[in-house]
């Protein structure tokens, strides 16, 4: 299996920016869009997508006992996805957070129930920021042909998970613990887990799943289309990654660049819901005319496309950022999640509205969005602390 | 994905940047404007200042950089209006005086008017030396603006118009005017309308200024007395004025990302030198949650607007996300306002500028910026242009389409 990417056949080195000025406040006249390159391949994400991942396919793993798609995991490792954003000399295709952006933005508007985010926002991302080559060369080759799943485990229970409450501890190389949610924690082959190292600082660490010492139990959540569970450590084996006492830090850098990759999936999922929302209403009738003519409802309707649009923006602000490794992609990938959050839950939500009593059947699919709307809203933290770590960069910025 | 310009944009910038800087002065602060600097014999200074002004932007070609040659311009586009407006807004440079008459008056002479008719009017309308209102809105027609009851009326080769408009930019200075009345109420209300352009020195035309909440007058009321319009000034057929119109409307100018007064980079400033009742403002949960929130709407408005940029300097019409800066800025101003004038709590209320902070901007803001929800497009009609040009929703039910304009049922108001 070879990373194929065909969209990207025509690949082309982008010239080295002159100078990148920092936004917003010296606007220029800009090239501030994906390329054509780049949207060729969002069509054919989206065409295999429409096909691999339809409602009737997601609906599969939401009533069934299987923990995801595994004939659709194995299609997107054929598509090559997973090798996206990683280098070549590690077995990816060598292509960039761009294209990555572009992907997640069609997994997210198809709901796809595939470990994809865990195992690739936030597993593969950790190895390339913080694994040392051994760590890579093992890993990452895996990841790129669709032969590995990992995930992140960060939150212990309900509160948000700080440098200061994170209860698993390392003592040397080995981990004793429970993290629960974990996405994808019981199908991954392996865990960036993050502990309290004995300098009583955090550290992250990579672990074996089908070693000694792991239990883990599938732990229902409200959005039953993505896999969860409770992960137990006792003693496990495990090793370090990233220079040591660089713990919190490096998790904060790896979930502002998860915050990127996952706001594309939020405005994916905010599109379809609108777009949802938007068919419905003009094929449903009331008091004798389609109700997308009353006001109450165009109003509604349009309060959802400007809310997507200001996260849509925010976001590619955010891919920009990310591709470019740019020292505003702390402030733009939390800008990002913010804006995301808050356009796929009100789309997601305002979606039932307007679908009316058949909105919140079984039946029909404005569940599945809205389940999928809170599970990535926190999923990276709640939008309320993003908001808060927001004004705190600005004013580090402003200092 | 990038923020630069082409070369031949980044040449034009630094033929622009260039030129005001020999030309212009710079602003002494962020919301200083030509009319607060020169305002002096009511605001003729500013206007006679500005004329020159606009002679020597149109000299050296920047004053309609999308027109054809012949008329002045150097046929350039779209993006290259941005570049210009990007930055002159460094510059103190004199705004409202000739937008409507280039951007809405003279295309609209372009498409209906004659050749002699163009010659005429253009040249002098770019170089400042005339000024161009437009009679449009309506003490009854506003949002529903084909619903205007300024009567022409035909009598041998003239028109003659009575009636009142409202809302008029620059009436009480212009020279010429762009006018859309009733030429027939017994014809449906779209129907029955006829387009023109006249002299604003005609007799029976009186100009009164409005007071606004905020003390100032930026709009007029116009009375129409028996005004005669020859027929050689109308614009378009008989009952066709409605299509004229909206050429006109087509016309409105790419709106810039930002406010004009205090933004999110002003209340953040205050939220981080005001203290509150437990500390710091910045240091307040709620207060941060709401920056947080205006930060990302005001991120979000100017980011939507580089993707315009972006649409225009590829040669790509741009996308429906452009219609959303008005509808999100104009509440925006009116909340920045409100919010700092709470952080500020009891001394919220002055307006002294010496007292209160940035010479009183936001207190101004709150005052002004009920407007900005109103003029252009009230913010519920914007919702219901998003929801049938963007999201292709159908129209409300109409009880006026049909009906002779005369049959209409009319309130007090």
């Amino acid at each position: 299996m070879t990373g194929s990417l065909p969209g990207l056949a025509r690949r082309r080195k982008s010239p080295p920016l002159a100078s990148p000025r920092p936004m917003p406040y010296d606007p220029r006249a800009v090239n501030f869009d994906f390329s054509a390159d780049q949207k060729s391949l969002r069509e054919q994400a989206r065409k295999f997508l429409a096909d691999h991942a339809s409602s009737t396919r997601v609906r599969r793993i939401l009533d069934g006992a299987a923990p995801y798609d595994a004939e659709l995991w194995r299609g997107m490792g054929e598509m090559g996805w997973m090798g996206t954003a990683i280098p070549e000399p590690y077995g990816g295709a060598g292509f960039g957070h761009l294209e990555l952006c572009v992907i997640a933005e069609e997994l997210g508007r198809s709901l796809a129930p595939a470990p994809f985010s865990s195992t690739i926002y936030l597993a593969a991302e950790t190895l390339l920021l913080a694994g040392s080559d051994a760590q890579k060369k093992r890993w990452l080759p895996r990841i790129a042909q669709g032969q590995a799943i990992g995930c992140f485990a960060l939150a212990e229970g309900p509160q948000a998970p700080t440098a200061a409450n994170l209860v698993t501890r390392a003592d040397g190389a080995r981990l004793t613990g429970s993290k629960t949610p974990v996405a994808d924690g019981d199908v991954a082959d392996f865990a960036i887990v993050a502990a309290r190292t004995g300098d009583g600082r955090v550290g992250l660490f990579l672990v074996e799943l089908a070693g000694a010492g792991v239990a883990r139990t599938p732990v229902t959540t409200v959005d039953p289309t993505r896999s969860h569970a409770r992960v137990t450590f006792e003693s496990t084996p495990a090793e370090p990654l990233g220079a040591p006492g660089e713990g919190w830090r490096l998790v904060e850098r790896l979930l502002d660049r998860a915050a990127v990759l996952v706001a594309f999936e939020q405005i994916g999922g905010a599109q379809a819901a609108l777009d949802m929302a938007r068919e419905y209403a003009l094929g449903r009738f009331a008091f004798g005319r389609q109700i997308a003519s009353f006001q109450a409802i165009k109003h509604k309707l349009a309060d959802m496309y400007v809310g997507l649009e200001l996260a849509r923006s925010n976001a590619y602000y955010g891919a920009w950022a990310l591709s470019k490794d740019a020292p505003e992609l702390p402030v733009a990938a939390a800008a990002a999640r913010v804006a995301a959050c808050e356009a796929y839950y009100q789309a997601a939500k305002e979606n039932i509205q307007i679908h009316g009593g058949m909105g919140f059947t079984w039946e029909f699919d404005c569940h599945l969005h809205y389940r999928r709307a809170k599970l990535t809203g926190l999923m990276l933290g709640s939008a309320r602390r993003w908001k808060d770590l927001l004004v705190a960069r600005l004013e580090a910025g402003a200092a | 994905m990038d923020f630069n310009d082409t070369r031949e944009e980044a040449d034009f910038r630094q033929e622009a940047r260039q030129w005001l800087t020999k030309h212009a002065e710079p602003k002494s602060g962020a919301f200083e404007t030509w009319q607060s600097r020169y305002s002096g014999r009511e605001g003729w200074d500013g206007l006679e200042r500005a004329k020159a002004f606009q002679t020597k932007k149109a000299d050296a070609g920047f004053a309609a950089l999308h027109w054809p040659a012949e008329w002045g311009g150097r046929a350039l586009p779209p993006i290259y209006q941005v570049i210009y407006a990007q930055e002159e807004t460094k510059f103190l440079v004199p705004r409202g005086y000739f937008e409507i008459g280039l951007g809405m008056c003279m295309p609209t002479l372009f498409a209906y008017a004659t050749e002699a008719q163009k010659r005429r009017y253009a040249p002098s309308a770019l170089r400042g030396d005339e000024v161009w209102c437009q009679l449009f809105s309506e003490p009854g027609a506003g949002s529903d603006l084909a619903g205007l009851r300024t009567r022409a009326q035909r009598d041998g080769d003239d028109w003659v118009i009575n009636g009142q408009k409202i809302w008029t930019s620059g009436a009480h200075w212009a020279d010429w005017a762009i006018l859309v009345a009733r030429s027939n109420p017994k014809a449906p209300k779209h129907k029955g309308l006829t387009f023109f352009f006249l002299s604003m020195k005609s007799p029976g035309i009186e100009t009164r200024r409005i007071k606004q909440i905020s003390g100032a007058s930026h709009f007029n009321e116009v009375y129409f007395t028996d005004v005669r319009i020859p027929d050689s000034q109308r614009l378009g057929a008989v009952g066709a004025g409605w299509g004229v119109a909206i050429t006109t409307l087509m016309n409105e100018r790419l709106t810039s990302g930002d406010l004009r007064g205090p933004d999110f980079e002003e209340i953040f400033g205050l939220a981080r030198s005001t203290v509150l009742e437990d500390g710091p403002a910045i240091r307040n949960a709620a207060v941060r949650e709401r920056l947080a929130d205006l930060y990302v709407k005001t991120q979000g408005v100017r980011l939507t607007r580089f993707r315009t940029m972006t649409a225009l300097s590829r040669g790509e019409t741009p996308g429906p996300e452009n219609s959303i800066g008005k509808l999100v800025n104009a509440p925006k101003a009116q909340e920045i306002a409100s919010f700092a004038m709470d952080l500020l709590d009891m001394g919220g209320v002055v307006m002294d500028k010496d007292v209160a902070p940035l010479r009183a901007a936001f207190q101004e803001s709150l005052l002004t910026s009920p407007g900005g929800r109103i003029a252009a497009g009230t913010d519920e009609i914007l919702r219901n242009i998003i929801a049938e040009r963007v999201l292709g929703l159908p129209q409300d039910v109409r009880v006026d389409r049909d009906l002779p304009f005369e049959e209409l049922p009319t309130g007090k108001r």
